[in-house]
């Protein structure tokens, strides 16, 4: 019986066979990213539920039309002015840290009006916990403690937003998607800088850091300086319920 | 003084036979690395660009509601409503969530996210009835899908 040799197989064209299925896979998949601006729509509203009244000076009214302009505080902004518009309206009388106290404008109708911040101060907190723990509202407590763990982290005292100091926007149902979004970028982008500032003054380290770092290593002591931050500057971006507006146009 | 006499070396040709595995691990990291588009887009989505971007680490808690004017000119120029693999109108919306929130398991039914992949040229107007049916099916919480941008000054 003859015996062949077993001969090699020649690989050379082996690589040639990989690019080939390598481009193959680079054209025809589609690179899906899931990425974009993150909102928490509200709770839907119970029909019985009656409206609040709030302050003039504490809302930050911001409208957009079917012409995609900006109406805020009754004047009309281009897009690249609202995110300051928005920090001025943030930081308002000055939160007692960064940015000092600053008087509010009240002459005439036509000046924007600020929201007062009003000081927390830790021996006032140290008191109201006190009596919240004495009544058993371990809740209104743990809030409490929030505000002086800040304190702490801060330094010295601060002065908060009153509760009903809000962003609220509302849309035409004419206006495009891009400005809408853009309104939400930049209203967003106002809040994240003003929480970087105080983040990198006070923590030597930039907000979005901190949020990052804590999603990976879920340490508390970064949750006590995130959530300081957001003490100082919450997030309150509220979207009106939307209504015909073509009836206020004209 | 001919005595150091310059060597000649020939040199070899360099091996590919390894050539094969790297193309291979490039075409490994590839498959692992993109995301497999699920499902067919039906209308035209050119998303609008933002700074304030945030990524959803747990890809399978997205649930997409795909909103522009149709692909297939067939369909008109008005922008629709995609859900899944067909077309929608919004009173579907509810029975939708409904449903995909019940593909989750249990304990991260309340975690589900809807990404929201809106044409930028659409009319805030669909969007908004969108918006209302997802607060009414308790799905509160929604990506605006962007590309994503440098901050301006």
């Amino acid at each position: 019986m003859a015996r062949r040799e077993l001969q090699e197989i020649n690989a050379g064209s082996m690589a040639d066979i990989a690019f080939l299925l390598l481009i193959f896979w680079l054209v025809t998949t589609t690179i899906d990213s899931d990425e974009g601006v993150k909102r928490q729509l509200p709770p839907p509203v119970p029909p019985d539920m009656e409206q609040q009244e709030v302050k003039d000076g504490d809302v930050y009214n911001v409208r957009t039309n079917f012409r995609d302009e900006l109406l805020v505080e009754k004047e009309v902004l281009s897009i690249d002015q609202l995110k300051d518009g928005a920090k001025d309206f943030l930081i308002a009388t000055g939160t007692g840290l960064l940015h000092p106290e600053r008087p509010n404008v009240t002459l005439g109708d036509d000046n924007m009006k600020y929201p007062e911040r009003q000081w927390v101060r830790k021996a006032e907190l140290i008191a109201l916990e006190q009596s919240y723990l004495a009544a058993g509202q371990e809740k209104a407590a743990e809030r409490i403690r929030e505000k002086l763990t800040a304190i702490e982290l801060f330094g010295s005292d601060y002065r908060e937003l009153p509760g009903s100091a809000l962003i609220s926007l509302q849309t035409d149902r004419s206006t495009s998607y891009d400005l809408y979004l853009q309104v939400q970028n930049e209203l967003e982008a106002a809040v994240n800088e003003l929480r970087d500032e105080l983040s990198l003054a006070k923590f030597n380290e930039s907000y979005a850091s901190l949020e990052e770092r804590y999603s990976r290593t879920k340490e508390e002591s970064l949750l006590d300086k995130i959530k300081a931050i957001r003490l100082v500057y919450p997030q309150r971006i509220s979207e009106a319920e939307p209504r015909d507006a073509s009836q206020g146009y004209y | 003084m001919g005595k150091f006499k310059k060597k000649k070396r020939e040199m070899g040709a360099i091996s590919t036979a390894s050539l094969p595995d790297i193309v291979f691990m490039l075409l490994f990291f590839f498959m692992v690395a993109t995301v497999l588009r699920t499902e067919e887009e039906m209308v035209r989505v050119i998303r609008p660009e933002a700074s304030e971007i945030y990524k959803i680490e747990k890809k399978h808690l997205i649930r997409y509601i795909n909103i522009g004017p149709p692909q297939d000119k067939r369909y008109g120029t008005e922008p629709v409503i995609q859900l899944n693999d067909q077309f929608a109108d919004v009173a579907q919306i509810r029975d939708w969530v409904e449903n995909e929130r019940l593909t989750l398991a249990e304990a991260e039914q309340t975690k589900m996210w809807v990404s929201m992949k809106v044409d930028q040229d659409t009319k805030m107007g669909v969007v908004t009835d969108v918006k209302q049916e997802l607060r009414k099916a308790s799905a509160l919480k929604v990506l605006y899908s962007a590309n994503s941008r440098e901050r301006t000054n």
